[in-house]
């Protein structure tokens, strides 16, 4: 459990990027941060690992106070995966991988072969393992950074827009991905991103965030388009309007859906979820339990 | 013409290539003292370098006292420092080292600073101590343009080292001195083209070093691909490299 209690941060400059946020983080649950830039998302999650340091309150894991731990030693106990992967450029795919393992001592024999496992675990060929990260594409090389997140086996797992720079075909096989990843290993996640879309997928807690780190909803995607708590969320996560906001017609004797544009969304059905009604072994049930979210 | 083929037959004479003061000796002292002077101010200026690209503190201070360096006369420093420390390789020493100072430590602060901000940051980020940050991220990644500034350095140094004879007897510069003083013109010409010879196969030297540090991953995705071909077999990169980088 990580929990912000009254946490602020005031850069050098003046800007005030959060101001007394409090917010409790469940464990095993996927906590997405989701606002536009300004709203401080990225300065709190990067609060979490120390590599930034909150000029107010405090910040705690399992009830310790992180102020008072070592930061480089938090780090190698917390997964991060950024943006654009930030991987090493002159180190191999096996080798970026085992990169914090190595440095917590695992001895290097040992440090490889778990790094291989690990490109099995998020879907990359082992072959890939000897390549450097400029010869991979976009969406590998974001594969290699969740693997590297994943290489010390930490209880938390932090990712800043981990897929905001890949095009929208591989970033919604990531997303998958990430939902099978989550459901097999459970981890803290908290995640970062600006996209409505993929906050409602991923999070099984989100927290819409206005300018400055104030929150404006915190829930699950359900409640929140349920009951927006004001204009401002409303309006953000498009409840209103386009594909959210969606009406009943009658047509030949049956209820369908229709969208605010006027597109046909779907037909009303008796509730059921599909995956959970006829789960067919391999069948590709992840795919199905993502979309009828 | 002919005094081009006098100043070969000055370099082949048998008499002028045995004993002291020979051109053999002459040509490793001032080897020597190249690679000595590279040393000194590498010692001074790559660690110095790194603390700046590494903090990206003083860069402004490294910049204004490179400059500063590279103003001096080094012909007027030489002098001075002789007429301080007396006759003899001091005066050189000081006076070179001086001058191969600010290439090396433009070298090793822009090493670092061209490194990619958030690669630095993935590393601290993951749990990189700063030591680690600067050893395993930033000196492998830097080390082309360190690697640049030491060639630009020696280059300066090997071609400017004809200056020590001028206050010791020491150096190919000992022939184009003396060849100026006795109008033995083949002398100097040859001593010249000695010099030339000797910056020519340092500069090669260098070329090698250069493609052995280039980090291989870095190379796989060299942006500028200076070289259509790499200088040893490197598996696995012959296809994919193009994609994505263009």
């Amino acid at each position: 459990m990580i929990e912000f209690r009254s946490v602020s941060k005031q850069f050098p400059d003046g800007t005030l990027a959060v101001d007394d946020f409090s917010l409790v983080l469940p464990s095993h649950k996927t906590t997405v941060l989701v606002g536009s830039s300004g709203s401080g998302k990225t300065t709190l999650l990067r609060m979490i690992n120390r590599m930034v340091d909150p000029t107010g309150g405090a910040i705690e894991i399992d009830g310790v106070d992180i102020a008072g731990l070592e930061p480089v030693k938090l780090r190698r106990s917390i997964g991060y995966v950024m943006q654009n992967s930030g991987l090493l450029p002159h180190r191999t795919v096996v080798d970026n991988v085992a990169t914090v393992p190595l440095l917590r001592g695992v001895p290097k024999k040992q440090a490889r072969t778990d790094a291989l496992a690990l490109l099995d675990t998020v879907g990359l060929e082992r072959t890939l393992a000897d390549r450097y990260p400029s010869q991979l594409s976009g969406g590998q090389q974001q594969r290699v950074g969740v693997a590297r997140g994943l290489a010390v086996n930490p209880n938390i797992l932090l990712m800043d827009e981990p897929f905001g720079a890949v095009d929208p075909i591989v970033r919604a096989e990531l997303q998958q991905e990430l939902i099978r990843l989550q459901r097999e290993l459970g981890k803290t996640v908290v995640f970062v991103t600006h996209d409505v879309e993929e906050a409602f997928l991923l999070g099984d807690q989100v927290v819409i965030l206005r300018q400055g780190g104030r929150i404006a909803q915190v829930g699950s995607p359900a409640e929140i388009l349920a009951n927006p708590a004001d204009d401002f969320v409303a309006s953000f996560v498009g409840a209103d309007r386009g594909r959210r906001a969606l009406h009943l017609e009658s047509h030949g004797g049956r209820d369908i859906l229709v969208d605010s544009d006027g597109r046909l969304a779907g037909v009303l059905t008796d509730g059921s979820r599909q995956s959970e009604a006829a789960p067919v072994p391999g069948s590709g049930a992840a795919a199905q339990g993502g979309d009828s979210r | 013409m002919t005094l081009f083929l006098d100043a070969l037959n000055w370099i082949f004479d048998p008499a002028n290539n045995v004993g002291d003061g020979s051109i053999p000796s002459r040509l490793l002292e001032h080897l020597v003292f190249t690679l000595v002077t590279i040393l000194m101010a590498s010692a001074l200026a790559v660690p110095l370098g790194f603390l700046i690209g590494h903090t990206g503190r003083g860069r402004g201070l490294a910049v204004a006292v490179s400059g500063g360096l590279r103003a001096l006369p080094t012909l007027g420093l030489l002098t001075l420092v002789a007429l301080w420390v007396g006759i003899g390789l001091e005066a050189p020493y000081v006076a070179l080292t001086v001058l191969a100072i600010p290439p090396v430590l433009a070298g090793a602060y822009t090493g670092f600073e061209a490194i990619d901000r958030t690669t630095i940051d993935a590393a601290r980020s993951v749990g990189m101590s700063e030591w680690q940050i600067v050893r395993k991220v930033e000196i492998p990644l830097g080390l082309p343009l360190l690697i640049g500034g030491l060639r630009s350095g020696t280059l300066q140094v090997v071609a400017t080292a004809t200056l020590a004879a001028y206050v010791a007897d020491f150096g190919l510069g000992r022939f184009l001195f003396t060849g100026l003083k006795t109008r033995d013109y083949a002398e100097m010409l040859g001593g010249s083209i000695l010099v030339i010879l000797l910056a020519l196969a340092l500069e090669g030297i260098f070329s090698v070093i250069d493609r052995v540090v280039l980090p291989r991953g870095v190379a796989a995705g060299h942006p500028t691909e200076v070289r259509a071909r790499s200088a040893r077999p490197r598996p696995g990169m012959e296809s994919t490299i193009a994609e994505g980088r263009n």
